[in-house]
């Protein structure tokens, strides 16, 4: 039973009189209140995250020069950018490794440093053609003398992410962090509770053109995220026990701040992106107050082995990772989070304030995002 | 009066040596176990804390050289840009004494000075770089 529409929070949000909520708020107003009134009371609840991911990266078109060039090969301080599209774009990823410093520098840096106004060195070659005659450039860019930038990332917000140990003797390296040896440590990635998809498990009011909060500036859901798959293992609330929904996400990088956008390296692993990401869920009904309120002790995830040696595979809540301590083989094990609660916090706040004061509407989307049945292709080898 | 932090790499063979009992009764030493690791048959590794005449001290880590027992001495000190930390956690899942913690409520980065072991693995796992061993002057 629809209790209000899109459009009819948004005249709310116009009117600077919509009620919104984080969803950590959500979670005790529909336990006093009850979902039916909270449904009715209730107009939009924020969500957020900031957390490392990988899959992300940004598009720069940088103007063209005289005489102008036809760039085939880029890099930015010394990390190579993809450049196999017209004259003057390039995308780089953000896990890409500086060609002199390894992994103390790398795309993520370069996104950071450009977020921040930082002159970035340019350097580009070309074959040279007829119409771009120019086979070399070197030169400094900076946010304000490119012609565009903007952030376009293949996979953000994953909807569920493994715990990860270690059953081996050796300490292990990987993009959990440092997983140490004997079951050593766990760590966990997520804001669970505040965690935008784990609050619209059902993708509900997040699909594609969903207007989000990206590192400060507004931007929007472009598409099912890479990997994508719905089709997971369900708990009765509709969250996943495992990997589930993605988003693929757009937004001006120029509007963007390095309180949001953080390079990340993990040691003997590499370079990654921490991206701070806020999505507004409309409350069109008690389905969706009862699906915001959900809490880390209804959040279900798995605790798997990084090293590769076992099958091992532990059920845990998010209640008991953040506890500091699981159990596992009857041994206490401590456990650490990967991503920050305090910052995903501040988004979700940052959001809600936004909302208040009429500076961010919601969108319905233009479409809904696969919710069923999709299965992940693996990668066969074939051939020699 | 001295305290020094120091911690002990027992080759296997050693493990079985009584070495706490005698830096009490030969060097008059207070020693604080902060971390143990040790297994029969295994590489063994202390982390311990002692207190005593700096002499006494100096003494204890000549016998413990002679005896074949690796010791490194601690003498730094944890310092992290604040400004700049994300509260992440990634520094506490390698924290052997959990000195640094992030617990509810409020999920900020919390460090016990007094329990840091000043073992560095912390500095390697901060994926901003923004953590250092800096030089303490804990002579005396």
């Amino acid at each position: 039973m629809a209790i209000k529409t899109i459009d009819e929070i948004n005249e709310k949000i116009r009117e600077g009189k919509a009620v919104v909520v984080t969803a950590e708020e959500m979670i005790d107003i529909v336990e006093q209140k009850g979902a039916k009134k909270a449904a009715q009371t209730v107009d939009v609840v924020t969500t957020g995250t900031f957390s490392p991911m990988c899959s992300s990266g940004m598009f720069i078109n940088f103007g063209h020069s005289a005489p102008p060039i036809r760039m085939t090969k880029v890099w930015l301080n010394d990390v190579s950018a993809y450049a196999g599209i017209a004259a003057v774009d390039a995308y780089i990823g953000a896990t890409e490794l500086s060609e002199s410093q390894g992994m103390a520098y790398g795309g993520a840096h370069v996104i950071e440093d450009f977020i921040g106004g930082k002159d970035i060195r340019l350097y580009a070659e070309s074959p040279g053609t007829d119409c771009y005659p120019r086979k070399t450039i070197t030169t400094t860019i900076n946010k304000n003398n490119v012609n565009q930038a903007y952030m376009f990332n293949p996979r953000n917000c994953y909807q569920n992410y493994p715990a990860a140990t270690n059953s081996s003797d050796k300490t292990i390296y990987t993009y959990m962090g440092t997983l140490l040896p004997q079951f050593g440590n766990v760590t966990y990635c997520t804001s669970g509770q505040l965690s935008p998809l784990l609050n619209d498990p059902e993708y509900r009011t997040i699909g594609i053109g969903t207007r989000v909060f990206l590192g400060g500036a507004q931007g929007y859901v472009a598409f099912e995220g890479t990997q994508h798959d719905p089709g997971q293992e369900r708990m009765t609330n509709g969250t996943p026990a495992n990997l589930a929904g993605t988003l693929a996400l757009i937004g001006d990088v120029k509007k963007m701040t390095t309180k949001y956008i953080r390079a990340a390296t993990y040691e003997k692993y590499g370079v990654s992106l921490f991206v701070g990401i806020g999505i507004p869920i409309p409350i069109l009904d008690e389905d969706m107050a009862i699906k915001t309120s959900i809490s880390d002790k209804d959040i279900y995830t798995k605790i798997v082995d990084k090293s590769g040696r076992t099958d091992f595979s532990q059920r845990v809540s998010y209640q008991e990772l953040r506890s500091g301590f699981v159990e596992i083989n009857g041994r206490t094990v401590p456990t650490a989070p990967l991503s920050s609660m305090k910052i995903a916090r501040e988004i979700a706040s940052e959001l809600k304030t936004l909302i208040k004061q009429g500076e961010f509407f919601l969108t319905e989307p233009v479409e809904l995002l696969p919710r069923h049945d999709k299965r992940l292709n693996k990668l066969d080898i074939r051939g020699d | 009066m001295k305290t020094i932090k120091v911690s002990l790499t027992f080759p296997p063979a050693k493990v079985t040596f009584p070495l706490m009992t005698m830096l009490v009764r030969q060097y008059q030493l207070e020693v604080n176990i902060l971390h143990a690791d040790i297994r029969l048959n295994k590489t063994g590794k202390l982390i311990v804390e002692m207190t005593g005449k700096k002499e006494n001290i100096d003494e204890a880590l000549t016998f413990i050289e002679e005896h074949g027992i690796l010791y490194h001495i601690f003498n730094g000190m944890l310092t992290w840009q604040e400004d700049k930390c994300v509260h992440c956690g990634a520094c506490t899942s390698v924290c052997p004494s959990r000195a640094l913690t992030i617990k509810a409520p409020d999920y900020i980065l919390n460090f016990d000075k007094e329990k840091c072991l000043v073992c560095g693995l912390c500095v390697k796992a901060c994926p901003l770089g923004i953590m250092r061993l800096a030089q303490a002057d804990n002579d005396e």
